[in-house]
């Protein structure tokens, strides 16, 4: 941590704020995330620090549940495309033989379809509702995951006390788990981070463009898209949530920059 | 190896078209009852199934399907029963414009800022450049397009918020409407870009060779570009066509931003109006572009860096 370059404490300290906020947003928030207080884009006033939205509601609010949600469902999606990705990369990557075979194939033609495209397709076929969201972003970004953990297992799989475990008889869950999951979890975290904020850019994306996180839950994306009609007379404050998304993104990257820097040990 | 590496490529393209097309059955219970929702009647229900072709098995629908696509015609849309080859055509064409115009213009810059950037390693201009492209990185592509059109468009009234084209608009007025749209996708696609030339570039300095060419007391400029440039190059041509493929996708968000007619915004309604058939075409041109992209960068790795060819195991 003292060894940490200035940006990657300044990611740190702005992630841990995010999180503080997404916590106490119920707290923090001076009204309800769906209650309409007011008029329609009222200007910043006392009662309404960052004015209100084009339904009237407190925009200081919706920003602060909009940090639990967006950051909330980005965790969770990434949490389970790490859990599947991770679990089948070091399974297929320490089984070898046709597991490999078949899951490596299936990822490949997964991979090779630009995942906007193929999130798009899968949301028209199962309709645009937040948890089919979850499932199909974080079943595309597996394959990511399970690359580098196959890699990963493969490679450790070399080491003498693999085989010696291997001989001694162990079952598959305690080669995964006891001897090689230990031994990957460095470059697997660093992953997580990358993986997480491009989940989360990518969830605001959709939200965006309208097929993310359905009204009236509050989500950053979908708050740009529904004020976006106010910067044509010139108020930034549509920007915010943007604005909130990209200091975050920033931060997580930072992170990552140092943590694979850290495990590689490289200097370029 | 060449000939195998085509073969992949093609494979990969029916593969992913399997893909698009038995996704739909993955959905539980019947997709005509689905689509239709309340509204659907028993007749207009088998109506739907009948023009869907669901009472066909799925085996033959698939094959008839693909051949339909491999002679141009991608059947009909739902929403406005119009064929879809003759809807997308248009789009498809503006979406290619898009693109290239970006690509003219953001391959230069970041090839050029990305020797920059190896040039002045670790000094100033290195750290701005690698700052402002990480940042550039970092935020979504709606946002940069909304800063511009509140720098240009509302401050500035330069040029206009919406890019609406039709077939006869006039080249000089395309150009003028297009001009934020290809700014927006510049920014995002050119911080890649520089980041990955300067990466190849770095890797080619640490070679013995160029420390050679710095001992008989060369300049630095003339190291980089007549020593270290030439073979830079596979990589670095390697990185602009991977993305070109990204720009490919990146269209969709700038075009909903601006509403420019393309591709990418067709896919996005329709995907709200779960249009499936219209989806999938998208979808598969969509992929298939973008296969053949990454089938073209691994093509001229080989022609900039014959040696792939005769390394054991590639």
């Amino acid at each position: 941590m003292k060894s940490a370059p200035a940006s990657a404490r300044f990611g740190l300290i702005v992630v841990a704020g995010y999180g503080a906020l997404a916590v106490l947003a119920p707290i923090l928030a001076p009204y309800g995330e769906t209650q309409i207080v007011g008029l329609e884009f009222a200007d910043w006033s006392a009662q309404h620090w960052l004015g209100t939205d084009d339904l009237g509601r407190d925009v200081l609010s919706r920003l602060l549940y909009g940090a639990r949600n967006t950051i909330g469902i980005a965790v969770l999606t990434t949490a389970i495309a790490a859990l599947i990705g991770g679990v089948a990369g070091l399974v297929a990557g320490s089984l070898r033989g046709w597991v490999d075979q078949v899951l490596g194939r299936l990822v490949d033609v997964l991979m090779a379809v630009p995942s906007l495209i193929l999130t798009l397709l899968m949301l028209a076929i199962f309709g645009t509702s937040v948890v089919s969201m979850i499932l199909i972003i974080a079943l595309i970004e597996s394959t990511r995951i399970f690359r580098l953990a196959r890699a990963l297992a493969m490679g450790i799989g070399l080491f003498d006390y693999v085989t010696t475990a291997r001989l001694r008889g162990e079952g598959l869950a305690w080669i995964v788990f006891r001897e090689i999951l230990p031994n990957a979890s460095a470059p697997l975290i660093a992953e997580f981070g990358l993986r997480f904020s491009f989940v989360f850019l990518f969830i605001a994306t959709l939200s965006f463009l309208g097929l993310g996180i359905q009204p009236p839950t509050a989500d950053w994306g979908s708050m740009v898209r529904d004020n976006a009609t106010l910067i044509a007379y010139g108020q930034m404050a549509p920007l915010l949530p943007a604005a909130a998304i990209a200091l975050l993104t920033v931060a997580v990257n930072f992170i990552v920059d140092w943590l694979v820097h850290q495990s590689s040990g490289l200097a370029d | 190896m060449i000939l195998s590496r085509l073969g992949l490529g093609v494979m990969t393209l029916v593969a992913v078209s399997a893909v698009v097309f038995f996704s739909m059955a993955l959905l539980p219970g019947d997709v005509a009852q689905q689509m239709l929702g309340r509204a659907g009647t028993p007749e207009a229900v088998a109506t739907l199934r009948h023009d869907l072709g669901l009472d066909r098995p799925i085996g033959q629908r698939y094959v008839s399907w693909l051949s339909g696509i491999l002679h141009g015609d991608f059947g009909r849309s739902l929403a406005s029963g119009r064929p879809i080859a003759q809807i997308a055509k248009g789009r498809l064409l503006n979406t290619l414009f898009l693109a290239s115009f970006a690509a003219i213009i953001s391959i230069p810059l970041s090839v050029g800022l990305g020797i920059l950037a190896a040039l002045y390693r670790r000094r100033a201009a290195d750290t701005a450049i690698n700052l402002i492209t990480l940042l550039a990185i970092s935020l979504p592509e709606f946002l940069i397009a909304y800063l511009l059109i509140y720098l240009f468009t509302v401050k500035a009234g330069w040029a206009p918020s919406l890019a609406i084209v039709g077939a006869d608009t006039p080249l000089p007025e395309r150009l003028h409407k297009t001009i934020l749209p290809v700014m927006t996708l510049t920014f995002a696609v050119a911080a890649h870009m520089t980041r990955l030339t300067r990466a190849a570039i770095v890797n080619v300095l640490s070679s013995s060779y160029i420390e050679m060419a710095h001992l008989k007391g060369l300049s630095p400029w003339r190291i980089i570009v007549r020593h270290a440039v030439p073979n830079a190059l596979g990589p670095i041509v390697n990185v602009v066509v991977l993305n070109l493929a990204y720009l490919i996708v990146g269209v969709v968000v700038v075009e909903v931003v601006f509403t420019y007619p393309g591709l990418g915004q067709l896919m996005v309604d329709s995907v709200s109006k779960r249009d499936l058939p219209l989806v999938q075409a998208s979808c598969l041109i969509f992929a298939a572009t973008y296969i053949t992209l990454n089938l073209l960068a691994d093509l001229l790795s080989i022609v900039f860096d014959p040696r792939i060819l005769s390394r054991p195991g590639s």
